[in-house]
This record gives C-alpha cells, sequence and structure tokens, in this order.
C-alpha cells in the first residue's frame, strides 16, 4: 500500500466508470421499498373502483363490509369530507383552462372506470380486498366520452355540468412572437410554388408502467405525521397536502425511501396518497396502501394521447420554410398536475434542429372519461421529435433524396451556436454533423443502404428499412422566470447542502429524489472530484423532508444539470470557508493560497494542510479565525438560467416481412451527445433503457379501451412490456460538446433515449415498405398493421386497435376454441 | 390453517398459514424476507422468483402451503449458498455490469440468470434473451442484464 500513500495525484472521478453504491444493497434484497414498511398496529386499505366510464352514483351500502371480520371501518367520499382534500393542478396552462374538481374519492358522480368509490380499513391487506367485494355501489351509467376526436367536438360531454370537454386552447406563434415570420404567408407561398406536406400522426396512449407498484404508508402517532410514498416528487407532494388538507407543512414529513421506477409516472400526487392520510388522521393508527398491477395499471396516470396535425412548407429545393402544428391532447377524467403542461413542454422543440424561418404551435386539451394522462418519459419531446423527424422523412421521399440529405440541409451547423430558434430558445452548443458523422460510421450506412437495394431489386419478401432520428431536447427543468412566464404554479430551482464531518468524511444532501438513476454515486463523483476527498467518504442523502428539508425533486433530466450545479455550488462554498481557515492554521494570505487534490497548499512553499483537517479544527473550534461561525457546511440553491439541448442521430434497420407483417430488428446505432460525461456506465444504462420505452412506443405498447370505456389492456398479459427477448443489444456512442449552461457542461441524459427512438424505428418500417406505397404505419406498428398497410391501406396508417383482443370475449360470436356458450 | 414447516434461506420454520396464501406472501408477510417482491398480479413480471428445491419458481404462482417440506431460497439467502458469505458471483455480475437501475426487478432476475446458468453454464446472447423472458425491467432495456449473466457464465467457466 505504500504505493499507493506515495502517489500525488488521486484519480478524477469525473468520467470515471464506477459501480455504484447503490448497488449493494439493492442486489441482496435489503431494500427499503414503501411496501415493505410495517409499523405497529398497522392497518390495510383497499379500495373499491368504479367498474364503468362515466356515471351517477345512486347508493353506497358498506354494512355488509363494515360487518366483516377485522374491518376496522369502510368510507366514502362523504364521510371524510373536506378531510380528504383536493388533487392539485399545477400547471394551468390557461387563465381561462376548464378543470373539474378532482375528489380523491369521488362523491356523486365518476368519471373513469378505476375512480374510487370507498375505501375498506381492515387488519390485513387480504381482508380488506375480500371486505370491498362486500361494498354494494349502486350506479346510474351515463354516456362516456371516450373517442379524443368525438371528445373534442363535445358530442358527449366527459363532465356534464362544464358544458364543454375543452379544457384549453394554448397557442405560441412566431410571428406574433417576434421570433420568426407568418406560417400561413409561408404555407400560401409553398402551395404556389414549393412542397407542402399535410400529416396526421397518432401518439397512441401508453402506460408507464414502473415495476415497483405504487404504496404510501402514513403515521400520524408522531407530532409531524409522516408519509412514505412510492413517489418522485416528496417535496412537492408535501406541499400539495399541505396546501389542500389544511395539515400545516411543518407537520408533515413526506419520505420517498427505496422508489422501484418512476419514467414520469410517479410525478404525480395521487387520490391513493391523499386518502391514505385521510384514513390514518381519522383512525389514529398507521395505514398501508399498496395497489395491484392491475389497479396501477388502470388508475395511475397515463401519458402520451394526441392526434397531431401537421403541416410542414419548403421550398422545391428542400428548405424548410414553415412548421404548423395542431395537436389534440387528451386530458383524461381530470386535470392532472402537470396536466395541460406535457404537451406545451413539446411546443418548442417541433421545430427541433431545424432551421424553419415560421412556426406556429396550437395545442386544444380535452377532457374524456378515461384515465388521466400526464408526464411519461420525455414529456411533450417525444411527441414533437416524432412529429417532425416522420415528417423530414416524408420530405425526403417527396424530393428523392436521402433523409439525412435532408436534414443536413435544414439543421443548425455547428459554427452557428449559440442559435436562437424560430420557438425563441437559445441552443447553447451542439454539433450535429459529428454526432451523424459517427453514427453512420458504426452503423455502416452505405452498406446497408446498398443491401436495400439489392433487397428491393430482387423482390426479396423480407424487406430492410433503414430509420433516421436527429434529435435534440430541451432538458433540465427549468429557469424558473420561463416557468413563471408559462404560468407553472412552482419554480425550477434545487438545493444542495454539503456537510463536512468532524472526521472528514461528507455528507451531500440533494433536493432530487433518486428512483433509480444513480444519483448517490454520481454526486458522490462530483463531490469526491471538486473537495478531493475520496469518493468512498461521500455520502449521498436524499428523499426525505427531515433530511433534505428543501428540494424539487426528479423529473425532466434535471437532477444532474441542475441538482449537480447547486451541488457543485455548494461544495465551491465549503472551499471558500475552508480556505479561511487554512490562511489562519498556515499563518499565510489568502491570496497565497491553492487548492486542489483535496489540499490547502502555500504557494512556493511546503507548507499545506488537508480540508479533512481543516473539518476537524473547524469541529474542535480552539483556533478560529475571529468572528468566525465554527462551521464549513454550506447551502446552495440554484436556479438555471437556460435549459440544455442534448442532441443525437439514431440510427435503426428494420426487417420486415412483407408476407406476415413480422418485424425484426437487426441493427440500432446512437450517438448522442450529452455533453460531459460523469460516470460512462450510468449514461449507458440510461440510453440502453430511454432506447426500450421508445422502441416499445413504436412496436408494441397501447393502452386500449373498449366502446364502454373499460381499459382492455389493464394487466401485464394485454399490455405489452417488452421482455430481454423482444429487444436486441445496442450500439452506443457518444460525441461531445460541453454544455455552456452549467459549470460542469453536462446535458440531461434521462429521456434522451425515449425521445429519439420512436420515430427512428417507424421511420425504418415505413422506409421499407416505402416501394409498396406504404407512406405511414400508426403505432404501434403490430404486424397485423403492417400487413394491413402493405395490403391495401398504405397511406391512412391502418386501423385502429381492435378493442376486442380475442373474438370469444363477445358472446354473440364464440371463438373457435371457446368451451362456453351463452351465460345468459 | 394448514401447518406448514419449511427451509427458507438455511434456516428451519414452521406457520399455520390461510390455505389461499400465496408463497410470495408468506415470505414478505409471515418471515419479513421483503428481498422478493410483488410487480404484477398476472404472473408476468418475475420480480418474486425464487428457488424452490433449486428450482426458479414465481412465488407469486407457488401456495405457501405447496412448500411444505420444501427448501426456498430467496435473493436474501443466495450470497450464503456460495459458502463463502460474499456475493454470489450472479449478483457481482449484476454490480459490476450496471445490470440494475431501480432494483426492483434484480431480486428476480438474479434467481432467474442463476437457474438459467445452472441449466446452461455457457449461454448465447439468444439462450440468455429466452431464458430470462418470464422477468420484466422496465429500466435497463435488457442490454445490460444481458451483459451481466454473459459476465457470470465467464467467471464461473
Amino acid at each position: 500500500m505504500t504505493a499507493v500513500q506515495d502517489a500525488p495525484e488521486v484519480a478524477k472521478e469525473i468520467g470515471r466508470d464506477r459501480r455504484r453504491k447503490e448497488d449493494q444493497r439493492l442486489i441482496t434484497g435489503r431494500t427499503r421499498w414503501t411496501d415493505n414498511i410495517t409499523l405497529p398496529g398497522m392497518l390495510h386499505l383497499a379500495m373499491v373502483r368504479s367498474p364503468f366510464a362515466h356515471a351517477t352514483i345512486t347508493s353506497i351500502d358498506t354494512s355488509a363490509a363494515k360487518a366483516a371480520t377485522n374491518v376496522v371501518d369502510v368510507v366514502t367520499g362523504e364521510d371524510l369530507g373536506e378531510a380528504q382534500g383536493v388533487l392539485i393542478n399545477a400547471w394551468p396552462i390557461t387563465p381561462d383552462q376548464k378543470a373539474p374538481t378532482h375528489l380523491p374519492v369521488a362523491t356523486g358522480r365518476v368519471a373513469f372506470a378505476g375512480e374510487i368509490v370507498a375505501v375498506v380499513v381492515a387488519r390485513t391487506a387480504a381482508e380488506a380486498r375480500d371486505a370491498a367485494e362486500l361494498v354494494d355501489v349502486e350506479y346510474d351509467v351515463l354516456p362516456a366520452a371516450l373517442d379524443l376526436r368525438e371528445s373534442a367536438e363535445d358530442t358527449v360531454l366527459a363532465h356534464p355540468d362544464l358544458g364543454t370537454n375543452k379544457s384549453a386552447l394554448w397557442v405560441f406563434d412566431s410571428n406574433e412572437a417576434g421570433t420568426g415570420g407568418d406560417v400561413e404567408a409561408a404555407i400560401a407561398e409553398a402551395r404556389a410554388d414549393g412542397i407542402v406536406l399535410e400529416r396526421e400522426y397518432r401518439q397512441q396512449r401508453l402506460i408507464p408502467a414502473f415495476m415497483e407498484p405504487r404504496s404510501t404508508v402514513v403515521d400520524p402517532t408522531g407530532e409531524q405525521l409522516t408519509v412514505w410514498s412510492a413517489t418522485q416528487i416528496p417535496h412537492i407532494l408535501r406541499f400539495a397536502l399541505a396546501a389542500t388538507t389544511g395539515i400545516p407543512e411543518s407537520k408533515l414529513r413526506v419520505i420517498a425511501p427505496d422508489v422501484g421506477g418512476g419514467f414520469g409516472g410517479k410525478l404525480q400526487t395521487t387520490p391513493e396518497e391523499w386518502i391514505t392520510v385521510a384514513v390514518a388522521r381519522r383512525v389514529g393508527r398507521p395505514v398501508k396502501y399498496t395497489e395491484t398491477r392491475s389497479e396501477s395499471l388502470m388508475a395511475a396516470h397515463h401519458g402520451r394521447d394526441q392526434w397531431q396535425r401537421l403541416t410542414l412548407a419548403a421550398d422545391r429545393e428542400g428548405n424548410v420554410k414553415a412548421l404548423k402544428v395542431d395537436l389534440l391532447a387528451d386530458l383524461g377524467a381530470y386535470v392532472s398536475l402537470v396536466g395541460g403542461g406535457v404537451p406545451v413542454l413539446g411546443a418548442f422543440m417541433f421545430n427541433a434542429i431545424y432551421k424553419f424561418p415560421a412556426y406556429r404551435f396550437a395545442v386544444q386539451t380535452v377532457l374524456t372519461n378515461k384515465t388521466w394522462t400526464d408526464a411519461y418519459r420525455g414529456a411533450g419531446r417525444p411527441e414533437a421529435t416524432f412529429a417532425i423527424e416522420r415528417l423530414m422523412d416524408e420530405l425526403a421521399a417527396e424530393l428523392g433524396v436521402d433523409p439525412l440529405e435532408v436534414r443536413e440541409r435544414n439543421w443548425i451547423k455547428h459554427e452557428e451556436f449559440p442559435f436562437t430558434t424560430v420557438a425563441g430558445l437559445e441552443y447553447d452548443s451542439g454539433n450535429y454533423e459529428a454526432a451523424t458523422a459517427r453514427a453512420k460510421e458504426m452503423f455502416g450506412y452505405d452498406e446497408l443502404r446498398a443491401e436495400q437495394r439489392r433487397r428491393r431489386d430482387s423482390g426479396d419478401p423480407v424487406q430492410l428499412g433503414i430509420g433516421v432520428s436527429t434529435f435534440t431536447e430541451m432538458c433540465g427543468l427549468a429557469p424558473s422566470r420561463v416557468l413563471g412566464s408559462l404560468d407553472y404554479g412552482a419554480g425550477g430551482w434545487e438545493h444542495a447542502s454539503v456537510r463536512m464531518l468532524a472526521t472528514g468524511t461528507v455528507e451531500v444532501v440533494t433536493g432530487a429524489s433518486a428512483h433509480g438513476q444513480g444519483h448517490e454515486t454520481a454526486f458522490s463523483q462530483i463531490v469526491a472530484d471538486r473537495l478531493g476527498v475520496p469518493f468512498e467518504d461521500v455520502e449521498v442523502l436524499h428523499g426525505d423532508t427531515q433530511v433534505a428539508h428543501k428540494g424539487l425533486d426528479t423529473y425532466g433530466s434535471r437532477s444532474l444539470v441542475v441538482g449537480g450545479e447547486a451541488l457543485v455550488k455548494a461544495t465551491d462554498k465549503v472551499v471558500e470557508k475552508a480556505k479561511v481557515v487554512a490562511a489562519h492554521l498556515l499563518e499565510a494570505s489568502a491570496d497565497d493560497l491553492e487548492f486542489g487534490g483535496g489540499r490547502f497548499t502555500v504557494r512556493g512553499t511546503d507548507q499545506g494542510m488537508a480540508i479533512q483537517e481543516i473539518a476537524s479544527a473547524v469541529f474542535a473550534a480552539h483556533d478560529l479565525p475571529d468572528g468566525m461561525e465554527p462551521s464549513l457546511d454550506s447551502d446552495a440553491t440554484y436556479d438555471p438560467v437556460n435549459f440544455n439541448y442534448p442532441h443525437g442521430t439514431h440510427l435503426c434497420a428494420m426487417e420486415v416481412d412483407t408476407e406476415t407483417g413480422a418485424l425484426t430488428m437487426r441493427k440500432y446505432v446512437c450517438v448522442d451527445d450529452i455533453g460531459n460525461v460523469i460516470n460512462p456506465l450510468i449514461v449507458a444504462g440510461q440510453v440502453h433503457g430511454g432506447l426500450v420505452q421508445g422502441i416499445a412506443q413504436a412496436l408494441w405498447e397501447e393502452a386500449v379501451y373498449d366502446e364502454s370505456g373499460t381499459l382492455v389492456s389493464g394487466s401485464f398479459v394485454d399490455y405489452l412490456l417488452p421482455t430481454a427477448a423482444d429487444t436486441i443489444s445496442f450500439e452506443v456512442d457518444h460525441t461531445t460538446t460541453p454544455s455552456l449552461t452549467n459549470t460542469l457542461g453536462t446535458k440531461g441524459v434521462g429521456e434522451a433515449g425515449t425521445i429519439a427512438s420512436t420515430p427512428a424505428v417507424v421511420n425504418a418500417v415505413v422506409d421499407a415498405l416505402r416501394p409498396l406505397g406504404v407512406t405511414d404505419v400508426q403505432m404501434p406498428c403490430t404486424p397485423e398493421r403492417v400487413w394491413k398497410a402493405i395490403n391495401g391501406d398504405g397511406a391512412s396508417g391502418g386501423p385502429a386497435t381492435e378493442a376486442a383482443a380475442m373474438p370469444h370475449f363477445d358472446p354473440a360470436e364464440p371463438g373457435a376454441d371457446s368451451t362456453e356458450g351463452d351465460a345468459r | 390453517m394448514t401447518r406448514i414447516s419449511l427451509t427458507v434461506d438455511g434456516a428451519k420454520v414452521a406457520d399455520d398459514v390461510e390455505p389461499r396464501m400465496l408463497l410470495v406472501q408468506y415470505l414478505r408477510e409471515r418471515l419479513g424476507k421483503t428481498g422478493t417482491v410483488i410487480g404484477c398480479d398476472t404472473s408476468n413480471c418475475g420480480a418474486c422468483t425464487v428457488h424452490l428445491d433449486g428450482t426458479s419458481v414465481k412465488s407469486c404462482n407457488v401456495l405457501a402451503v405447496q412448500a411444505d417440506g420444501s427448501e426456498v431460497t430467496t435473493i436474501e439467502g443466495l450470497a450464503a449458498t456460495t459458502g463463502n458469505g460474499e456475493l454470489h458471483p450472479v449478483q457481482e455480475a449484476f454490480r459490476e455490469c450496471h445490470g440494475l437501475q431501480c432494483g426492483f426487478c434484480t431480486p428476480g432476475m438474479i434467481m432467474q440468470s442463476v437457474d438459467l446458468l445452472k441449466e446452461n453454464p455457457h449461454p448465447s446472447e439468444e439462450e440468455i434473451r429466452l431464458g430470462l423472458e418470464g422477468n420484466l425491467c422496465r429500466c435497463t432495456g435488457y442490454h445490460n442484464i444481458v451483459r451481466a449473466v454473459q459476465h457470470a457464465a465467464g467467471a464461473e467457466a
């Protein structure tokens, strides 16, 4: 070990593929999932949920359930009254946005299948569920608003008292904003002498489907009411509970222990959380609620669900002139926490990396009688990227040129940064040429194009398609002033504290709240480098409002670029404070001190002190400069000045069996520019996982409702999450242009893979089939849809997904293998 | 109530259980073996995978009474089966290859991978992918899980 001690320089932590600190407990099962928590005298909840999409509740008879063994209480919304609080929408996107009141337990009327109408409290979860079956609820079924486009016409009202299903119309127009020209004029010009593409794309409804079902435990027995919840947002949850239940914020402690994935799906304040709090206060004992997977799929918020009407104008050479976007976005039955803000987050991204002179975006949010929708990985930006990247392929087809060529003609050149876009954002850095060149090389682009030509010429029944996606996104939510200008209800800053302990180890507190991302490891690397202490000596604390008292949590690829920057600033303050002590103890002027590798040294001498020694001296406080507070601990709250803009080039090769519609992914290459990388191992994991979620939207996943508003993909049997056998290994690389908007030069990476991959896959499928007259395949590109597109439905994108998955579900048409007759 | 006695992670246990109680509920609620988790209600996700008499099973698909007289190994007892008290090579491989993120599917993934490698010590990538088809992960895209199993196969060779 002598050699190690003699080594003068510690290896830099930033950029190392450190194995994760989190893993030891996770791979040995020593975990603290919310559902693992058991408290003395704890009771369990089961929810009684509406089977109808829209109905009046005429009566609720709880007597049989109340009489069941070990049942403690059965409560309705009326029983809870005002104590149950109300669920909030933090982002009213327009001043006149229409939003129905959202009570945790419905009273009088239910607005989607899965809405809670009564709650059973029992000694065990099994007994609670048994008794839930005994609650007798009578309903008068009402007509349900289900189809998004029909609902936008107000054919059937989701909430009759609102008088309309239209919640809000939000518009951005570059001509009005002064960031660009007049879209209509540019389109008219292109109609006369140019190219106008008009397309309509469907963003199907998706389910985030985190692996850990949501769970909440509430302990009302302490001075602070303690709430454990499987949430991404403990701080926002605490704020919203205080704001709506009358419990003082100072009397609330929220803990997000180990949280098993989120992907936006746990960026919510939920009826189940509010109910567990209300019941715990009512019965005065600890209470737990853990949802089943079926409940999770039915009642936890869904994502996407838009119709996109798009008009792209270009000149005859393929230079883009205007982009007009008209969205219908399905909110579901209630306006959720972010709600209509999700499509608004996409509003600035449809123009993407291209130099459009004119741009207009409009979204109409629509209430329906389906599960509410909110953020799902990417939140607005996947929808935008899909639309523009599909359109750029269509433009290339119109011109008869390679899809990369038409992109290069229109994208921002690397020497043009910083670049202010037609949507008003300033892109600080990027190099689309470099990422694309590297991706083409890794992919073997020219060889695969040659193979594609051979297969086309020989009429191979298995055709090869090549899909391109040159994406960018905005991440690092968010500059508070920007959020304010968009009427969001909170800021976008993040908080960090750094505490030097007496023995020289370091506690770091972050307001970001990890749920699988690896913050404990990556943040340790940042602090270890900056303070010059060993990686192992840094402990990252988060996810408990008693420990991390201040924060805005984890979503929108913000933890590193906003939370990491707060950490840098707090760490730098520690060094500044320590420097004063070092100067005092070394009897030198602070101006003569240098700090590096964890040591203060007096320039030109061999005198120095380690920061750990200074921490000990400050702890003892025997000999400090006059008037100095005996503490090095430092806080920082950082509000970003800009977003940051990761980008990349993704290339996908799909083989399409034209006889059966079967699809096989052959190769997937992505080269992402995410700025400087703290931990390449963690980054690769984020990219892989993101890719599969985006690919799954393209190929497999969809939340499907039948004509009565029942979610028919309400279990993992029916909602097609990909398995290891469905997916391939990916080829991932990076080019690097450091971000200029934060000290570390980093950009977000959590959502990039999901944002980029969906259009790459669909473009590949369409590319394979274009010679057969197919110009679109609606997502998910199932073999059935692909086959139908080949056989005569090529321009429409194919039919909607069949709600009746198996014919024998219909008693009038028993399937061939059905053994059951008509029950009536 | 039915009396069952079995060995779980090397310890002899006995309890009266309801006939309908699932093995996973027994492990979690009666024994406090919360390392084994529940991710679905249709036996699709595999998060609850344990070894029953040396073979992987989804413990949501086995009644506690069916485990009477059996030997059950969970993620919490896996390391001890190596005899040296350190991590099982498959656990180590998952860490080494970043085969987990949130970690919720990980106990099941590891237990299934151990069983897969027991049956086929040198699987191809395709054999690994097919062997893990009954276990869902939402974080990793499976890429590094496959790498981890390959790594473990190499390490055990």
